[in-house]
């Protein structure tokens, strides 16, 4: 009996080795260790043993079942990884077939750069105002200082809807100044961006419908100097922490101090190039401190508050963001321009 | 304004300031700097050289073989083709390697054989031409020394062409603002670089010897309309001897971007640059009865204008006139009729002030916009006429041309007033955030030539733009400098910020249609009334009152749009012609319906449009569901509409929100499409944003989550086609009763063994009980409810 165990061991082991499957694996453990297995049929033999012999043979039928037991395991294992790597490599792909890309939707270069602004502000506690597109002359004009007869009314340059002048389609942002200021508690901080419309033919830097943002602050105290703090901090968040700026005078009828304000052209760093015509900075922006007048005629009290007020247009804003060569583009909305962005 | 720093420099010594310094410097104190141009920028290598000696060239017929002396070492050899010279004479020289204008570079080289070491040219090939040199021949060479001027002044071999003909000079192009006319003129930017520099200016005050004699006696000026003009100023000059400016003066104007014409003209211009006082000048022996009068036009009449148009005046027109006629008008341009000629003997100078907005209104009308009228249409000085004409009658007593009568017209129906402002410090500091000091602000007062009477600012008659204490801080600011008030943060009440209920909605929008694939796109708020047609809308539809614009850029942009749908059908067929194979839109955008008061509700309409890449009723119907359900818009209905004729009538339905409506979508209607040519099916939406907006969902509350196992079950029920999906859905959900939790439509099938005109409708419905697991009777409760319903209804029998 012992001779029996010895061989079924050698030769069980031997077999195992042997397997390449699951299945062939399977099959011989019924066969070793199964109900009607060899070791069970050696072990039926025990019977016949004397009762010394029974716990010597006994023990070693159990190492020779526990000797089995591991190896099959340890085959399986084997083979289960074979069979692991084998479907693995079967199941590879090429990797650089294209994906299935989601066709987004894009958002118009124009309004990209608005978004940007909208939210620099609203980060600074500014709420975002929007108005009527036909609107009172009273509102785009008079109300802020432009007078009768002042070439920007001229029916050459302003669209009319009625003959004796009074309503028009508006020609700039800032009449949203004076409905805030006629409507709004105190102190303000609004920006308003829209639609603005102006008599030019269409070409690559004008068009009868442009837009613009208007932004205005007023309060008790209100300076030139916070007018230069809170711009400066715009631009730096559109253009970059190490953005310079300058302020220039300039005129507009509604804001005194007047001002333009330059960004130095990140082309040449300030030394002139084509891309700032040679002066090395670039105008963006006009702005001012809101004229005594103005707030006057909106019914608030000049000996108390003051305020400034910035108007940019959008277009040229995306145009140069964008590298963009021609103000037509923004307009034509091909989608093969509108899908670049 | 064009302004030579030359020229400048006489007023305010300058020269040390290179132009970089002086643009940047100019710039920050107001006068913005366009462009700064060297005039000798394209010349370099040219000298001038003296003939000494012309043979014939062996091999030509015509060339000269010239010995010329250059300055410097021998004399040069030159082959010249010209005929006008002779020995002895002075000719500019371009030595072996000289640069001209328009990119010419001369070499030496050979000609037929004998070398030539650079060449000898016009001044045509300077850049100049015969109103610069009116002295010297056109055709031929240079003659240098046939210039009395010049030849004058001394030539020597080997002077620099440049130096000698003075185009050693930058000219500054300033942008001047439209409150700064003054500073259209050298004195007014003179004044303003002395006060940005802190150096002194030296003023001219104008001396006229005259000659006896009284204007009173030959000249009479009466101004019938004093609102237009304010002043008018004259001088007369006798004996008046027509020829070309002498040189420093036709350098000027040339530097200035002028034309010199003839002594009389070029002083009128001359003055016009110094002063900013546009002058003109008349032959007097053509001002009928030596009688001037400012008058509007009479209608009828017309005039001949320098240039040699005719123009018919309307009554708006200011005209100078003479006791019969327009001679001229007002601030904008002289008649032929009065024009200086070579035989004027008697010339009339007027130096007056008009009206800015009517010159302005008579130019424009007129199609003619002179360098008079943009300076006047800013409004001048009524102080500088006497100062102008004084000028101008110094100059022809200078330039010889002429002999100027004793006295003065000077006619001002109403006295002038000076503008008193307060100097305010503290306001003005409190207004740039700034600490400067009164005696600060009074030293850049002065600088700026405004005379303090204690605290009494006296503005100059020049600075009609100033009349506030806020003008006054401009004045500070601009020489303190705009970029030396400190930068500071707004203080005060913090103030929250942020978007709107609604300005959220539009984001939101914006991204669901973007997340659909849907490219965002900007239309123009104007169409043209045609586009009605084109949409198919009836002549009498009453959408198609619209605000008309009075005074559009053309019929296509006329129009305040009523509808987006035809904005977006234009862009649709614009993509269609580039050949796009596919498009997706969307826009945001207005329509304006007019209102008793004149102006507009302006609502806003979101527009889809697509064709290509399988778009389809039901593709554009999802987008459309898609954007509801972002929006959680309740109860939404979708109605067939036959109606509408931009539509498909098969294929169009309009929105609801129970019996709100929304809006409309559909198949574009084949002849719309055809309109805009467009060969595909084309697929639009068109949702009233507000409206979205006010039926927007509240924000979700949690519903917990089913406890029990729900159950499924397809249905198919076969009923006439004239039966809609919608009809059985709606019946099944109104029959489901407490169990049914869910319909989802899975499909039509038409065909055998379902007999013609019916089709057959499947159905998932799913079933689930709240409180326990559903049991199979109450499943099969519910679905004979349903079945039941169906058929009583609409004839649906199961399959």
């Amino acid at each position: 009996m012992k001779e029996l165990l010895k061989e079924l061991r050698e030769r069980s082991l031997q077999a195992i080795a042997g397997t390449d499957s699951a299945e062939e694996l399977e099959a011989l453990r019924v066969q070793y260790l199964g109900k009607k297995g060899e070791l069970t049929a050696i072990l039926k033999q025990m019977g016949k043993l004397t009762a010394d012999e029974r716990p010597v043979m006994g023990q070693m039928a159990n190492e020779v079942r526990a000797a089995l037991e591991e190896t099959l395991e340890k085959r399986r294992k084997v083979l289960a990884e074979r069979a692991l790597e084998l479907r693995l490599a079967a199941e590879t792909l090429d990797v650089t077939v294209p994906g299935e890309v989601h066709n987004l939707g894009h958002r118009h270069p124009m309004y990209i750069v608005l978004d940007e602004i909208k939210s620099i502000f609203i980060g600074m506690g500014f709420d975002i105002l929007e108005d009527r597109e036909v609107e009172l002359a009273d509102y785009n004009f008079t109300k802020l200082n432009v007078e009768e007869g002042h070439p920007a009314r001229e029916w050459s340059d302003t669209f009319y809807f009625t003959e004796d002048s009074s309503i028009l389609l508006r020609t700039q942002t800032s009449p949203m100044q004076v409905h805030a200021m006629e409507s709004r508690q105190l102190p303000i901080r609004i920006i308003a961006p829209g639609r603005v419309y102006r008599k030019d033919e269409v070409d690559a830097t004008h068009s009868p419908m442009f837009h613009q943002i208007e932004g205005m602050a007023i309060d008790r105290g209100v300076t030139m100097g916070d007018l230069k703090g809170t711009l400066n901090e715009v631009v730096k968040q559109l253009y970059g922490a190490d953005t310079k700026t300058r302020f220039r005078p300039h005129h507009f009828p509604f804001t005194e101090p007047s001002c333009e304000m330059d960004v130095q052209c990140h082309k040449c760093g300030g030394k002139g190039c084509p891309t700032c015509k040679g002066e090395g900075w670039i105008e963006i922006l006009g702005a001012g401190m809101i004229h005594p007048k103005v707030l006057t005629g909106c019914g608030i009290d000049a000996g108390v508050y003051s305020g400034w007020a910035f108007g940019m247009g959008l277009e040229r804003l995306a145009l140069r963001r964008f590298n963009i060569s021609d103000l037509r583009l923004i307009f034509e909305n091909d989608v093969r321009f509108l899908e670049q962005f | 304004m064009l302004l030579s720093r030359n020229w400048l420099n006489e007023f305010v010594n300058l020269s040390d300031v290179s132009d970089h310094d002086f643009s940047e410097a100019m710039t920050l104190s107001g006068s913005k700097v366009e462009t700064v141009e060297r005039l000798d920028a394209d010349i370099h290598g040219v000298v001038v050289g003296k003939i000494l000696e012309m043979r014939r060239h062996e091999n030509s017929d015509h060339m000269w073989v010239c010995r010329i002396d250059v300055g410097k070492g021998a004399p040069v050899q030159i082959v010249t083709g010209a005929q006008n010279q002779q020995v002895g004479d002075y000719v500019p020289v371009c030595l072996d390697g000289a640069d001209l204008p328009g990119g010419k570079h001369i070499t030496a080289g050979a000609l037929r054989g004998v070398e030539s070491v650079g060449m000898c040219c016009s001044y045509a090939e300077l850049g100049m031409d015969e109103r610069d040199w009116p002295h010297s021949a056109a055709d031929g060479l240079f003659i240098l020394n046939s210039d009395p001027d010049l030849a004058a002044a001394g030539l020597n071999p080997g002077d620099d062409i440049t130096k000698v003909l003075g185009l050693d000079d930058s000219v500054v192009e300033f942008e001047i603002t439209p409150n700064r006319p003054d500073c259209l003129s050298v004195i007014g930017l003179a004044r303003e670089a002395a006060a940005t520099y802190d150096r002194p200016a030296a003023y001219h005050t104008p001396a006229v010897r005259s000659v006896g004699g009284d204007i009173k006696a030959h000249a009479a000026v009466d101004i019938a309309d004093a609102d237009l003009c304010p002043r008018y100023t004259a001088r007369l000059v006798k004996n008046v001897v027509i020829k070309p400016s002498p040189l420093w003066m036709r350098q000027r104007l040339r530097a200035s971007g002028v034309r010199p014409i003839n002594n009389i003209v070029d002083i009128t211009n001359y003055v016009m640059l110094e002063y900013g006082q546009p002058m003109h000048a008349f032959d007097f022996s053509c001002v009928d009865g030596g009688h001037i009068i400012v008058r509007t036009a009479r209608p009828g009449e017309s005039i001949q204008t320098l240039d040699g148009k005719d123009h018919a005046l309307t009554e708006k027109m200011l005209c100078i006139c003479d006791e019969h006629k327009p001679v001229c008008v007002a601030g904008v341009m002289g008649g032929a009729n009065s024009e200086i000629v070579g035989d004027t003997a008697m010339v009339l100078f007027e130096s007056a002030n008009f009206n800015g907005t009517s010159v302005r209104r008579t130019a424009t009308a007129l199609g003619m916009r002179t360098d008079a009228s943009s300076r006047y249409e800013k409004g001048l000085d009524p102080q500088n006429t006497i100062k102008a004409v004084q000028r101008a009658c110094e100059l022809v007593e200078l330039l010889g041309a002429g002999e100027v009568v004793d006295g003065i017209i000077d006619v001002m129906p109403k006295p002038l007033e000076t503008t008193v402002v307060r100097l305010e410090p503290e306001k003005i500091n409190a207004l740039l955030g700034t600490d400067v000091s009164a005696d600060e602000m009074k030293a850049i007062l002065r600088k700026l030539d405004f005379e303090l009477d204690g605290d009494d600012i006296l503005v100059p008659s020049w600075r009609g733009d100033v009349a506030h204490y806020s003008d006054i801080a401009e004045e500070v600011a601009r020489f303190f400098g705009y970029n030396n008030i400190p930068i500071t943060l707004m203080r005060g009440d913090t103030t929250c910020g942020g978007y709107t209920p609604i300005q959220q909605t539009e984001l939101a929008v914006g991204e669901g249609c973007r997340a659909m694939g849907y490219d965002e796109i900007i239309t123009y708020s104007f169409i043209s009334p045609g586009y009605y047609d084109k949409i198919r809308w009836s002549a009498d539809d009453p959408r198609r009152d619209s605000l008309k614009i009075l005074n559009p850029l053309g019929e296509d942009t006329s129009i305040m749009r009523t509808t987006i749908l035809p904005s977006m059908l234009e862009i649709v067929a614009r993509n269609y012609i580039f050949r796009n194979r596919s498009v997706r839109l969307y826009e945001l955008g207005k329509v304006y319906f007019k209102r008793p008061d004149g102006l507009a509700d302006e609502p806003r309409i979101l527009s889809l449009g697509a064709y290509g890449d399988g778009i389809d009723f039901y593709a554009l119907k999802g987008a459309v569901e898609t954007l509801l359900n972002i929006l959680r818009v309740p109860a939404v209905r979708f109605v067939p509409e036959r109606g509408n004729p931009s539509y498909h009538p098969g294929r169009c339905a309009r929105v609801f929100s129970g019996d709100t409506y929304l809006g409309v979508l559909g198949q574009i209607h084949p002849l719309v499409a055809e309109n805009y040519g467009v060969d595909e099916d084309i697929y639009c939406a068109e949702l009233e944003f507000e409206t979205l907006h006010s039926l927007r969902g509240a924000t979700p509350v949690y519903v917990p989550l089913p406890r029990f196992p729900a159950t499924t079950r397809d249905l198919s029920v076969v009923c006439a086609e004239e039966v809609t999906v919608g009809d059985l859905t709606e019946c099944i959900r109104a029959n489901g009763g407490a169990y049914l939790e869910d319909v989802r439509f899975v499909g039509v099938y038409r065909g055998m063994p379902i007999p013609p005109t019916f089709k057959s409708v499947t159905f998932a419905l799913t079933l689930r009980a709240k409180d326990q697991t559903l049991t199979v009777e109450h499943a099969e409760e519910t679905m004979q409810a349903i079945l039941s319903a169906l058929e009583r209804s609409h004839g649906a029998v199961i399959r």
